[in-house]
């Protein structure tokens, strides 16, 4: 589409296939070329930006502040966890009426862990994860000037912010933000009175996550967009990098079940409002009946999981891909199983529309149905095991290079396989039945989503780094962060699956109530004090990337991990329209790494005179 | 333009799928949709016809009737929106109000989630029609017009959709 184009000021044109024309806006604002790019006053250069790598900055900048935040709360309720017994006035002084005698009261608590499951999932680990890497790789690494439509891109950002504007806002409401868990079950969540979360600052919550996916929306169409249409010459789909197939799935899974459960959403919005009863039925609330009948919760259930699993996929698909890349430029080998990745992301995408029910096997559905549903969630561990299998196949007998972003890759390998494998105890129906909603469930999803895509999204940071900020960030330190990050996160989520067998609950405030689960109070003692010390090694995190925004050691190589894909090919500080002069064509895949004994073939170098005759022998029924 | 649409039907099949649902269920009390919504249903099937001859005319270069078409299916356009207006205060007037029943609720929220996206087909519509008016120099791109004109066949469709599932399911 737009990769002939030489001249950068000429304004991008956008693809058919973007959504309803946008009014204004797009066709005044004139893409600034490089060179005169400090020209550009501040507004439209750092805040109401339309550079894809503005806005990516934008993403993974506000991420690390709730991923910040929404750490920082899970410190806290694990202070309630691990010494439920102690009183902290400094909580007090900090928190006021959340925690009256240096104790989280049990609704402060709910607030929390919520507001954790929420920041974590929907702001860091969506919009921050898909918000950084979709917008900074897709333009750069196919060898766009942007994305398919800036504007669009831009608005996504900002209704992202208002949605966190929002949620950041309900924190300070007087009856204190949602608490009702992150997946908002009915009527807990449909009902002013069911506790005081659920009055206004359930409905925040409610407006924020609403608008949060209509932000994710919109990014999806343009991404999708951008990577089938604006693509530079030779660059076949079957040349992209895995990093940018992970982001097109991704998309793709957002766009078709984010709406499902914003249906879900505006259902739930009436029944709280407008005196609908879709899942209600026959509640009773300080002994009195409501007048609401004939709705079901359960209906909730399905159209939110509906969205539900996809969306655990939405967040670990983009660290695959991340993962994938970064693990072929370290260990300098191609690349095991091109194909296989692929059709794996595809196997995934298809299957994760179909074992929602996975999370409802005790809601007392027929068993038969559920024989289903154990089956295809059997068997999205298949394309889930030959991409684990291919990144093994990657690293063996490679000449592998233990950089940062490549021990968070192998890191994120470790954690997943972890995580991945008791997915499939968990499968099996009869199994589910008995730790269904105990520490188990913690100890999987945390594993296999949670640590896994935080360490596939540090890897991408430490690796992409110089190429947001030209500047590179300290070894040092990352080598610590990545050690304490992997070892504490094992110690944390490890002794919880034993917590989980043995039928802790999940969710519950104090467990001084059971004796079966005294003999876990050193345990959890034990997660909280890991906890607070991984939370302090994210500082060094937070240290060490905003301090080598300003004052890392500048980057002097465009390409500074010999990688192939086309990112490398710009100026090290690439103005709007990264390419000075025309764009690179492509000729070969990414993955030539010492390929005929040369260490590294970008993707922009032509054939050579053995390559062509090797690739004339390949297509011998159709010669080129 | 096709994955606006992807998603749009998504939307919509969770909507559908949640009447279904809602359906079976015991306390479910049918009742006989306003006759108004045939008059919409005519309606919206008329303007379908007008856009598509817009079109035509667009890229016969008939600017003037190109002009006329669209003003008419605009118009068209807020008639529909009008008819499930008036569709909805027959209902209210027989009582049939949003918490009288599951299913009055459903359609209260179906329709109007519906007439949102005309809507927006009708903004749409004025935004190339002043568009034509605007440019001096004339652009003969049939692009945005065409997208336009998609997406007002495939609003039409859904409503066709929606009304044959609302009088089926009964
Ligand atoms: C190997 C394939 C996997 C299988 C077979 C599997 C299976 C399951 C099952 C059966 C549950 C429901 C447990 C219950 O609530 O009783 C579950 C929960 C969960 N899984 Fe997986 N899983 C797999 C991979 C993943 C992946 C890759 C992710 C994320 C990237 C993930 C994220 C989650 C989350 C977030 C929950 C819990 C949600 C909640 O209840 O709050 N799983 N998994
Ligand atoms: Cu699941």
């Amino acid at each position: 589409m737009s990769n002939e184009m030489n001249n950068p000021h000429q304004e991008i044109t956008h693809p058919q296939a973007v959504a309803i024309p946008v009014p204004t806006g797009h066709e005044t604002q004139v893409a600034e070329g490089h060179g005169i790019h400090h020209h550009e006053p501040f507004i439209t250069k750092y805040i109401f930006s339309q550079d894809h790598k503005m806005i990516s900055k934008q993403f993974l900048i506000t991420g690390i502040i709730w991923a910040t935040i929404g750490g920082f709360f899970s410190v806290l309720f694990r202070l309630q966890l691990g010494f439920p017994n102690d009183h902290f006035m400094w909580l007090h002084t900090i928190f006021g009426n959340w925690a009256p005698n240096g104790q989280f009261t049990p609704e402060a608590y709910y607030g929390l862990v919520t507001m954790h499951g929420t920041i974590m999932l929907f702001f860091v680990l969506t919009a921050g994860m898909s918000g950084t890497f979709a917008n900074l790789l897709i333009p750069l690494q196919l060898g766009a000037r942007d994305m398919a439509s800036p504007f669009m891109n831009m608005l996504s950002y900002w209704i992202f912010f208002i949605a966190s504007v929002v949620m950041f806002s309900s924190l300070f409401v007087s009856t204190g933000p949602f608490s009702g868990g992150w997946t908002a079950y009915p009527p807990l969540s449909a009902l002013k009175d069911a506790s005081p979360g659920s009055g206004t600052g359930g409905d925040l919550w409610l407006i924020a996550v609403l608008l949060f996916f209509i932000s994710q929306i919109f990014a999806g169409i343009n991404y999708i967009s951008t990577i089938l249409n604006m693509r530079t010459k030779g660059m076949s789909m079957s040349r992209m990098p895995l990093t940018i197939w992970g982001l097109l799935v991704t998309a793709i899974l957002g766009l078709l079940s984010f709406p499902v459960v914003i249906t879900g959403l505006v259902l739930l919005f009436f029944d709280k409002h407008l005196g609908t009863s879709f899942y209600l039925n026959s509640i009773y609330i300080s002994g009195h009946a409501l007048p609401n009948v004939g709705g079901s919760p359960i209906l909730y259930q399905h159209l939110f999981w509906f969205m539900g699993h996809p969306e655990v996929y939405i967040v670990i698909l983009p660290a695959m891909g991340i993962a994938s890349e970064v693990i072929a430029i370290n260990c300098r080998k191609p690349i095991f199983g091109y194909r296989g990745m692929v059709t794996a992301f595809f196997a995934i995408c298809i299957l994760a529309f179909l074992v929602w029910a996975h999370h409802m096997f005790v809601t007392g559905m027929n068993p038969y149905l559920g024989a289903f549903f154990v089956l295809l969630t059997l068997l999205i561990a298949v394309p889930s095991a030959i991409k684990v299998f291919n990144w093994i196949g990657t690293m063996w007998k490679g000449n592998i290079h233990l950089s940062v972003p490549c021990l968070f890759v192998i890191g994120f390998v470790s954690a997943f396989i972890s995580g991945g494998l008791t997915g499939i105890w968990m499968a099996n129906s009869a199994i589910d039945l008995d730790i269904h909603d105990t520490y188990f469930i913690i100890a999987h999803f945390h594993l296999v989503m949670g640590v896994a895509s935080i360490l596939g999204m540090c890897a991408g940071v430490y690796h992409w780094y110089p190429k947001m900020f030209g500047r590179k960030m300290n070894n040092t330190l990352g080598y610590i962060h990545f050690w304490i990050t992997l070892v504490g996160a094992y110690l944390i989520f490890w002794p919880m699956h034993y917590e989980g067998l043995a039928g802790m609950p999940r969710r519950y405030y104090d467990y001084a109530a059971w004796h079966t689960f005294a003999p876990f109070e050193g345990v959890n003692t034990f997660i909280s004090v890991v906890a607070i010390v991984v939370f302090i090694a994210q500082i060094l995190f937070l240290f060490n990337f905003f301090y080598s925004i300003f004052k890392g050691r500048k980057e002097t190589d465009p390409n500074p991990w010999k990688a192939n894909t086309l990112e490398w090919t710009t100026p090290i500080h690439p103005g709007h329209g990264n390419w000075i002069g025309e764009i690179p064509e492509v000729y070969r895949w990414p993955y030539d790494y010492s390929k005929n004994g040369i260490d590294f073939i970008p993707q922009n170098v032509p054939l050579g005179p053995e390559e062509e005759i090797e690739v004339a022998k390949e297509n011998q029924p159709q010669p080129v | 333009m096709w994955l606006a649409i992807a998603g749009i039907c998504m939307f919509f099949a969770a909507f559908t799928s949640a009447y279904i649902v809602m359906e079976s269920h015991s306390s479910w009390q049918d009742f006989k949709l306003p006759d108004m919504f045939w008059f919409s249903t005519a309606i919206i099937i008329i303007s379908s016809f007008t856009m598509h001859l817009s079109v035509k005319s667009f890229k016969e270069h008939q600017m003037m009737r190109y002009k006329t078409l669209i003003t008419v299916t605009a118009l068209l356009g807020l008639l529909f929106l009008i008819g499930q207006g008036l569709g909805f205060s027959n209902m209210y007037s027989r009582g049939i109000t949003i918490q009288w029943n599951l299913s009055a609720a459903l359609i209260y929220i179906i329709v109007s989630a519906h007439m949102l996206h005309v809507l927006g087909g009708v903004i749409a519509l004025f935004i190339i029609f002043a568009r034509a008016y605007r440019r001096h120099t004339r652009t003969y791109d049939p692009v945005p017009v065409e997208v336009v004109a998609t997406y007002w066949h495939f609003v039409d469709g859904l409503w066709i959709y929606l009304y044959i599932f609302f009088l089926l399911i009964k």
